[in-house]
């Protein structure tokens, strides 16, 4: 394995960070698409210079980006994602119905053996698909037209469809996560979809072990194991072995179980990281400090890991999209955070460094491990 | 005028001057004013298919693709009046017709 890509996107555009299988010295190109919301960056596994990027804003509305040479050139691919059939309502933050609107492209998921092939989940809550490139988006429109749809209302960033997670043994099994409305499961590629949220508890909801309406920030799964699924909730990180049919408790003894983003070593299993955040209400790390907590036994015992990251005056987020992990030897552990940073641990969480200071707010961070 | 982005008029058409905001010139790949070929009558509605047709990147940029509807946060302007609001029906002023004054469309100000 030669070296990392990674793909940053941030609330002004689109950085891309190079570095060989060291991860020590970085090149930063960019910004793409400056003065652009960029959601999410993604590659494709089988071809990575083969590049999707969702670039939106409130003026103009949403563009997909393609780059067939490693994020050199890009192109404008299609942006037309008109729901299937007729659009329902859902609740609106007041309780009022609000009809079905498209808004902007969350998180876009290559296919794992077709560059062409692409997932796409948006706002307002859908999951489209691309077979030729971007070049066409069609609606899966059994996820949006389940019979729970009508009750899915939107957590503060919106109804967005954010998590794709198919199982790598079975693509056509797949969860997503919804927020606010939970976890949903298909096993026909889409077709029809089950809500999966038992053992989840919402305390901000009417009935709080309802069958839908949790607001699950990120899910995380490992390829080797495909039943065992992290959850980062709202509040409360959580912990599936049957694939998302029933949840449990692993928070344990973080600090706090508040935040967004979660993930999983690429070559231990049961290694799992989060960034605790204050609280619902204060949406930066605890006490000035920025901590990724690590647990190496699947939850419940967390390590706080701190070196080379700010320990004082410091009030970031990590948002849901803003960890990831590359699949060198030692595994490499990247968070970009609110403030702008992006920082790399290239050995699995014990020593972290900045790659970048001074970006704008940081929205995801993606990482191709190059041949 | 440098860099306008003009084909050859079809018979029958005017071209039209547009004033497109700095993001959908750098989508769009062209620098400058562009000029459409635009025919009677020369609304707003029409100006804007004549753009998408000539830049398909702009498409779903400047009206929602869903509903058809100006974007809410971009406004229409030419020779001092606001079109915003006057997509069809309302043919475009005559400066605009004549090629003295271009058709602008505005990204609202919104802070930020």
């Amino acid at each position: 394995m030669s070296g990392v890509r990674v793909l940053v996107g941030t609330s002004k555009g689109a950085f891309v960070l190079t570095a060989d299988g060291r991860r020590q010295d970085w090149e930063v190109s960019g910004p793409l698409f400056g003065g652009w919301e960029v959601y999410h960056m993604a590659g494709s596994a089988v071809d990575p210079d083969r590049l999707y990027a969702s670039q939106s804003g409130g003026w103009f509305g949403q563009v997909i980006q393609r780059s067939d040479d490693g994020g050199v050139t890009w192109d404008a691919v299609d942006n037309d994602f008109s729901y299937e059939g007729e659009t329902g309502t859902h609740p609106w933050y007041d309780g009022s119905p609000r009809p079905w609107k498209f808004t902007r492209v969350w998180h876009l998921l290559p296919s794992v053996d077709d560059p062409d092939t692409v997932l796409a989940g948006v706002e307002d809550a859908a999951l489209f698909r691309t077979t030729d490139g971007g070049a066409s988006w069609s609606e899966l429109p059994g996820l949006r037209t389940h019979a729970s749809a009508s009750s899915w209302a939107p957590g503060a960033g919106g109804l967005c469809l954010h998590t794709i997670k198919p199982r790598p043994d079975d693509p056509d099994s797949m969860l997503v996560a919804i927020s606010a409305a939970g976890v949903l499961a298909t096993d026909d590629g889409g077709a029809t979809w089950e809500p999966a949220n038992a053992g989840l508890r919402s305390e901000f909801m009417a009935e709080p072990e309802a069958e839908v309406g949790h607001c699950v920030h990120k899910l995380a799964r490992h390829p080797s194991r495909p039943d065992v699924v992290f959850m980062q909730k709202h509040w409360d990180v959580m912990r599936s072995d049957d694939g998302g049919m029933s949840w449990r408790e692993i928070s344990g003894d973080l600090p706090t179980d508040f935040g967004f983003a979660i993930d999983v070593h690429a070559h231990e299993p049961d290694t799992v990281y989060v960034v605790p955040i204050t609280s619902d209400e204060q949406h930066y790390v605890a006490d000035g400090r920025l901590r990724v907590y690590r647990s190496r036994s699947g939850g419940d015992e967390w390590e706080p890991l701190t070196e080379g990251l700010p320990q004082s005056d410091c009030y970031v987020n990590v948002l849901r999209d803003a960890m990831a992990v590359d699949a060198m030897d030692p595994c490499g552990v990247y968070v970009g955070t609110t403030g702008g940073q992006v920082y790399v641990s290239p050995d699995g969480g014990d020593h972290w460094g900045p790659i970048v200071r001074d970006l704008p707010r940081v929205l995801s961070v993606e990482v191709q491990t190059l041949p | 005028m440098s860099g306008q982005q003009r084909d050859a008029a079809p018979a029958g058409t005017l071209p039209i001057r547009i004033v497109v905001p700095g993001h959908l010139r750098t989508l769009a790949q062209v620098t400058g004013e562009v000029v459409v070929e635009v025919a009677a009558p020369v609304t707003v509605g029409a100006v804007v298919d004549a753009l998408e047709a000539a830049h398909p990147a702009l498409a779903g940029t400047i009206r929602e693709r869903d509903t058809g509807r100006r974007r809410a946060m971009i406004r229409v302007y030419a020779d001092g009046e606001d079109y915003s609001n006057t997509w069809t029906g309302t043919e475009l002023p005559r400066a605009v017709l004549e090629g003295r004054e271009p058709l602008r469309l505005v990204g609202a100000i919104a802070g930020g």
